[in-house]
């Protein structure tokens, strides 16, 4: 009998709720539709603030929205008509204004700025918060060093809205480097409040809590599942956004996320498969933005300091043996833009990333392997490593180069490296041969030469590449960059571009695009060195 | 009863120490240095050691072992740090969402297999009887995760009448207030049935797929049980006395046939639980699946390790429900035990 009385109740509950939805409810919901961005992407933040250890790049999605530097980027178009940041061009965010000195540079800022929680932004904020930046560690204080931003005696308050930074020595990148997600300013006063002796500059609280003036703020945060934000109606940084709310899903699968897209459930996506995208360009029903990184390039890595690639005839050899263009169609669906193949003429340009000479010539690798020494090719199989983590893209590379380079006598074996292994693995710079991405926050040539060529620690230098010669380039560049010497500038970087592709430690294969696919009401998509969104800019019509 | 509960919660003791000691020892010994991992993207070797001495990494082994056992034992589980939240919070909130969808699994599964072994049953080697062993064969070699993309390919990208497959809820309802973590049951108890069917809708499709999965089982060892029970001498005397098939069968047989269904039940149980690490990636579903296998791949200790010893006292907790379960069911193992 009991059993017969459950069914019947959870019947009659059924039953109630078919029948007792108000129609109000969903014109509400139709409304909140409207005002709201639903982006959905693969994974999600583990940490709201940027300073934390650890923070993830979804987390810095957050941090660039939910708080305000002093300075920002200004916009520019490309000529496909995507709006661009102009690495050249400041525009005030907190600040009023910047006065650029001799050895220091200074902000007034904006007097009616306040945090989220209505208390007035302060250059004590400013100064707490650039403290932290410097002092924390990681990831946020390496950041503020390319700016040469080391020391908190750097940061100096002259009064309530004023702020000075003092230079330790002449840098170009300093500036940019303020413009940047790290040197955000928090709310110090309230984090203050939250910090505990064994945590000084209130990390916890932050992690859980955006306490900035930002325009937007998150309401609700589930770990590996979604972000809300709600925007900031009093933000003084910039024009208010139009979006109201930004509900930000992750969807694992990509297929799934195409189809949320293409049945109109998802507004916003932007990691979804080359192959995809090219496909979902090809409907016309969505929207496609491609534009390729800034300061970003794929290549074909090779242990420079171990034979055989201690040769540079077989570096050459290798090089002549990618199959450039079958990468470009069949693996890129012709998303990227291809970094070989310039013409034999072309001169050095004092640009990066910009195309090198080689093309796939089969027959003039087998007679330079033949020069080198290895006319007989190379048996003793030679493994090609990439990083599991992006195999979506590597793992097709890396099967076409096998089969290159098989033809002209080298064998090679597959090694498969899972994404937290990778990083440990480009560490020991003991991998012959990969395949791997490096791009940069700041877009100039040296800055990207001084962390994949010069002699130094870095670990992107993965091909363990020493050269004196090199070194003295990228040295003199970043001096005659400091010191505005545009000749010596110019002849420095044509250096270490010329002296990177006659060398060939590393095979640059294209600059990789970031996709956007949105539904075609949506409008405002900003391209920003981050890679990331901007969810101030977007519109929904 | 009480004695026999107590004694087997007593035995489980070793197997959770053993478990304990274990997963700490793999997570240690897997490749990948998490300092590394978590240093970003354009760390230094000094950034690195920072992080690795913040992560209390550079200790020698023992000693984080040792700190470890005191956190557990003041039931702090530690804090992944790709959701950057403590883990006893994350496992107490996805747990019900994987518990959730695996009950409904597991029930779907039941209300389809049962049946149709029995069915198989009283008529082997009948159409019957052939077409079960195709549906239930097809059912566990398809892959869940292909099962799952089918299903929201043909029921949501085609026809439109599964929601986005985005979770337990749709983006725009706001969640229950939490009583059980069940979003069926709480959003009852809260009154609000709108919920309950956005709830519902969300559940249909992944329910279904990991149903499928777990047929083959289920229905393969109710059939084959019920014919061991069908061909005995007390059926046949039932038979004889002039009983209605329906008597003989459910009354008689299938009571008799129970036992070794329920020991299916709890491992088709316990499997589907990892089975639904797959279904809940296609469905983002915020499970403790997913949420383990993201940590795993991303050397994150803390989780894997919590993940592990909840499932461990799951286990446990299983096998001792299906001990009392027998005990009801057949009243010769109280009595054994």
């Amino acid at each position: 009998m009991k059993r017969r009385e459950f069914l019947k109740s959870m019947s009659a509950l059924t039953a109630v709720g078919a029948f007792s939805a108000p129609g109000i409810w969903s014109q509400a919901r139709a409304q909140s539709r409207q005002e709201t961005l639903l982006i959905v992407s693969e994974s999600g933040p583990n940490n709201l603030d940027i300073h934390g250890v650890g923070t993830n790049v979804p987390g810095y999605e957050v941090s660039w929205n939910c708080y305000d530097r002093l300075i920002s980027h200004e916009m520019k178009t490309l000529p496909n008509g995507t709006p661009y940041y102009d690495k050249n061009k400041f525009r005030p965010e907190l600040a009023e204004d910047m006065n650029i000195g001799d050895m220091s540079v200074t902000f007034r800022l904006k007097k009616d700025a306040t945090f989220q929680d209505g208390t007035p932004v302060t250059a004590n904020d400013v100064k707490w918060s650039f403290d932290r930046a410097v002092t924390v560690g990681g990831f946020p204080t390496f950041q503020m060093s390319a700016g040469s931003l080391t020391k908190p005696e750097q940061f100096v308050v002259v009064d309530d809205h004023t702020f000075r930074i003092d230079f330790v020595k002449k840098d170009r990148l300093t500036i940019p480097d303020l413009a940047v997600i790290v040197p955000c300013v928090l709310n110090s006063e309230l984090v203050k409040k939250h910090a505990t002796a064994e945590d000084p500059w209130g990390l916890e609280y932050t992690k859980l809590n955006t306490v900035g003036g930002g325009a937007f703020k998150v309401t609700n945060w589930t770990a590996g599942s979604q972000v809300v934000f709600e925007r900031n109606d009093d933000w003084k940084g910039g024009p208010l956004p139009k979006i109201k709310r930004v509900i930000w899903r992750m969807v694992p699968d990509a297929g799934n996320r195409r189809a949320l897209l293409e049945r109109g459930d998802a507004d916003v996506s932007y990691d979804l498969p080359n192959k995809d995208f090219a496909e979902l360009k090809s409907d016309g029903k969505l929207s496609i933005v491609s534009t390729p990184y800034s300061n970003g390039i794929q290549y074909i890595g090779m242990n420079v300091q171990r034979p055989p690639f201690d040769n540079v005839k077989v570096r050459h050899a290798v090089a002549y043996a990618i199959p450039y263009q079958k990468i470009m169609d069949a693996v890129l669906y012709g998303l990227a833009k291809p970094m070989f193949g310039a013409p034999e003429d072309a001169p050095i340009e004092v640009a990066w990333p910009q195309p090198h000479k080689f093309n796939t010539d089969l027959a003039k690798a087998k007679q330079l392997l033949d020069e080198a020494g290895y006319g007989n090719g190379i048996q003793e199989p030679i493994q090609i490593s990439f990083d599991l983590g992006f195999a979506g893209v590597n793992e097709p590379i890396c099967i076409l180069v096998q089969e290159s380079l098989a033809q002209v006598g080298i064998q090679t074996t597959i090694n498969k490296v899972p994404g937290a292994n990778w990083r440990t693995e480009l560490t020991k710079k003991t991998m012959p041969l990969f395949t791997n991405v490096f791009s940069g926050w700041l877009d100039y040539p040296e800055y990207f030469f001084y962390w994949c060529y010069h002699s130094g620690k870095s670990i992107f230098n993965t091909m363990d590449y020493q050269s004196s010669a090199i070194d003295g380039f990228i040295d003199g560049a970043r001096a005659a960059a400091a010191d505005g010497d545009a000749a010596a500038y110019d002849k420095d970087v044509k250096g270490f571009v010329d002296l990177a592709f006659t060398d060939m430690p590393r095979i640059p294969l294209y600059q990789p695009y970031v996709n956007v696919a949105m539904q075609k009401n949506i409008s405002g998509y900003q391209y920003w060195f981050h890679r990331r969104l901007d969810y101030r800019s977007f519109e929904k019509s | 009863m009480m004695i026999l509960i107590i004694k087997r919660v007593m035995m489980a003791i070793p197997s959770l120490i053993g478990v304990v000691v274990v997963t700490f020892l793999l997570t240690r010994l897997l490749p990948g240095d998490p300092a590394v991992y978590f240093a970003g993207p354009a760390a230094t070797p000094q950034a690195i050691q920072e992080v690795r001495v913040k992560l209390g990494l550079d200790k020698p082994l023992i000693q984080q072992f040792g700190s470890y056992v005191f956190d557990l034992a003041h039931g702090n589980l530690g804090t992944s740090l790709t959701t950057g939240q403590p883990v006893i919070t994350e496992l107490r909130t996805r747990l019900p969402a994987s518990a959730e969808l695996t009950l409904l699994g597991l029930l779907v599964s039941i209300a389809i297999a049962v049946p149709l072994g029995i069915l198989a049953a009283t008529r082997p080697n009948s159409l019957l009887d052939h077409t079960c062993r195709i549906i239930s064969t097809a059912g566990v070699s398809l892959p869940v995760f292909f099962t799952g993309l089918i299903l929201i390919y043909v029921f949501y990208y085609l026809l439109g009448w599964a929601p986005a497959p985005l979770g337990r809820l749709d983006v725009f309802y706001v969640a229950p207030p939490q009583f059980t973590g069940f979003y069926l049951i709480d959003s009852l108890i809260g009154g609000d049935p709108q919920a309950f069917i956005a709830a519902l809708k969300q559940l249909v499709l992944p329910a279904l797929t990991l149903g499928a999965f777990s047929l083959a089982p289920i229905a393969r060892m109710t059939r084959a049980s019920m014919l061991a029970v069908l061909s005995s001498d007390f059926i046949r005397t039932a038979r004889a006395s002039g009983l209605s098939n329906w008597t003989v069968v459910i009354t008689y047989a299938f009571r008799n046939a129970m036992l070794p269904v329920i020991t299916t039940l709890g491992m088709v149980f316990s499997f589907l639980l990892g089975a639904n690490v797959l279904v809940e990636k296609v469905f983002a579903w915020p499970g403790i699946g997913s949420y383990a296998v993201e940590a795993l791949l991303a050397s994150d200790f803390a989780p894997v390790q919590g993940f592990v010893l909840t499932m461990a006292a799951m286990y446990v907790a299983l096998n001792l429900m299906i001990d009392i379960l027998y005990g009801l069911i057949d009243p010769r193992v109280r009595l054994e035990a």
